[in-house]
């Protein structure tokens, strides 16, 4: 009864199983015993080593290329184009921020060397105009001190002229003054004064 | 399968054990009983279906938003998308970014087949070599056909070593040769192989917790391999697509 | 436990196998030393290295699981 209830199941599980493997099987079962041989029977038979059961072969391949195909529809009609096109776009901003970051800087780098620029200007502007201011006020000091020298000068040609006619008529002054003088002086001795004899007397010791 | 059955056996009735550690990946009908043609939903439709759900989560409804400045679910899917498009970029030049779909679907598909497959009682679809040879195969096939394509009769040149010695050159291009051919295979039993045996060795370890004694042990076994499953899962994914990309680069730049 | 000798064979088979895996092991560890000794060596570069670093991993590993794949067969499949 064991036998024909194992052999039933077995041949239940694997109708594909040829009639000389059923009946090895079921020489092994009565040798046995029916509870290990139900056990083996119920694993749907084939090579012991499931991976070598032809049997299963063309469903495995059948299912494999259906799951590969619908795979790489999902890929390359949904998932692909998506993710691609994030990341371009993310490394088109990424390069587009980096672009701007780099022109900001060049932009800076500018007003830095303008403001440097126009502060050297403005430096070299006022030394020049200080240098302009400097040289006319030189100008008008020049121009002043040789006036002043001028009117010194003047006034010294002017003072000399008149020293000299105050010592000229110094000088006529102080000869009719030793005349008189002298005059005066003979008389008051007691001589007769004589105006000639003065006269070359004067001349004679002015001169010396 | 007899013998199978009898080894399985023999140590579960010796030990009082029973390992069933490749039960997981058995690829059954999710509505009722009877053979499984190609387009009976399975187990193996179910975590692959929601696979594809885990990627329109992250894809599309991540990037729906479309921020400048991304959203949390949105970076995870930029994350995604920027690390293989630069991977791509990277390996195969500017003329492989065109292929980038391709390989972007394979990863996302595998990342997210090998993480979901680390769940308690799912199924694994790339533990399967029925799957991971599509993959690997596919990927040789397509990349060959684009090296031709491209290059013509140039492309042999991949297998001609110009700057090795005349005489070493057959022999080289022999190797080269036997080696290409290797390429999907060592491609899809990668994966598969990885996924498959840390499974396994979870199950393993698992089967041993049932003995009272050894259970700690178990427990931390079997966390430390779940562990070293969740490096497993993104490397193996990574592993499959920068390969798929240094194949891709061999296709357009075959001169050595 | 009874058995036959075929079975025998496949359980040594399926051991000896497995002691591939170890051997990748040692091939992984070997990878990751080396790459982990250049980027001391020069830091700078290791960032670069990294998408090597895994490649030479992934083949390393792939290798180790082969032969534990002959052991699975082995074990389950033959």
């Amino acid at each position: 009864m064991t036998d024909t209830t194992t052999e039933a199941a077995h041949t239940a599980a694997d109708a594909a199983n040829t009639v000389a493997d059923t009946a090895h099987d079921a020489a092994a079962a009565v040798a046995h015993g029916a509870a290990d041989v139900a056990a083996h029977g119920a694993e749907a038979g084939g090579a012991a080593m499931p991976q070598l059961d032809p049997s299963t072969f063309s469903n495995q391949i059948f299912w494999l290329l259906v799951t590969l195909v619908v795979i790489y529809f999902v890929l390359s009609r949904i998932a692909l184009p998506r993710i691609s096109a994030v990341l371009a776009e993310r490394s088109g901003t990424i390069s587009n921020d980096i672009a701007a970051a780099e022109e900001l800087k060049v932009r800076a780098v500018e007003a830095e060397a303008a403001y440097d620029k126009a502060l050297a200007d403005a430096r070299t502007e006022a030394a020049r105009i200080v240098a302009e201011a400097k040289a006319a006020i030189q100008a008008d000091l020049d121009a002043e001190i040789a006036k002043a020298d001028a009117a010194i000068a003047a006034k010294t040609a002017e003072s000399e002229k008149a020293i000299a006619e105050i010592r000229a008529n110094a000088l006529t002054s102080v000869t009719e003054v030793a005349k008189d003088t002298a005059a005066a002086v003979i008389e008051a001795l007691g001589g007769a004064a004589d105006a000639a004899a003065v006269d070359a007397a004067v001349a004679a010791q002015m001169k010396g | 399968m007899g013998k199978t059955d009898v080894a399985t056996e023999a140590h579960g009735e010796s030990t009082g054990l029973v390992f069933h550690p490749l039960d997981q990946f058995k690829v059954t009908p999710l509505f009722g009983d009877g053979p499984v043609a190609f387009y009976t939903i399975t187990n193996a439709t179910l975590w692959m279906a929601i696979a594809v759900l885990c990627v329109i989560a992250v894809f599309v409804l991540g990037s729906r938003g479309r921020a400048l400045v991304p959203s949390r679910s949105q970076s995870i899917a930029e994350l995604f998308y920027g690390f293989i498009y630069k991977m791509v970029e990277d390996v195969t030049g500017h003329d492989g970014v065109k292929y980038f779909p391709y390989i972007f679907t394979a990863f996302l598909f595998i990342f997210f087949a090998n993480f979901l497959g680390l769940l308690p009682l799912s199924f694994t679809p790339t533990s399967h070599i029925a799957v991971t040879a599509v993959l690997g195969f596919g990927v040789f096939f397509i990349v060959t056909i684009i090296g031709f394509v491209k290059n013509g009769v140039h492309f042999l040149g991949l297998f001609w070593m110009s700057d090795a010695p005349l005489a070493l050159r057959p022999i080289i291009a022999v190797i080269e040769v036997i080696s290409y051919f290797v390429r999907p295979v060592s491609h899809s039993i990668r994966l598969a192989g990885n996924i498959t045996a840390g499974h396994a060795m979870i199950k393993v370890f698992a089967g041993f917790a049932a003995i009272a004694a050894v259970a700690p042990a178990a427990v931390v076994a079997i966390s430390a391999a779940y562990a070293l499953e969740v490096l497993v899962a993104g490397i193996q994914a990574y592993v499959f697509t920068i390969l798929t990309c240094i194949y891709l680069k061999d296709a357009l730049h075959p001169a050595h | 436990m009874e058995g036959n000798i075929a079975q025998l064979g496949q359980f040594i088979g399926a051991g000896l196998g497995a002691i591939g895996s170890g051997l990748a092991a040692i091939g992984v560890g070997n990878v990751a030393a080396n790459y982990l000794a250049g980027a001391l060596r020069n830091p700078s570069a290791a960032a670069s290295q990294t998408a090597t670093l895994f490649i030479g991993l992934a083949f390393a590993e792939a290798l180790g699981i082969f032969s534990f794949l002959v052991a699975l067969l082995l074990m389950f499949a033959v």
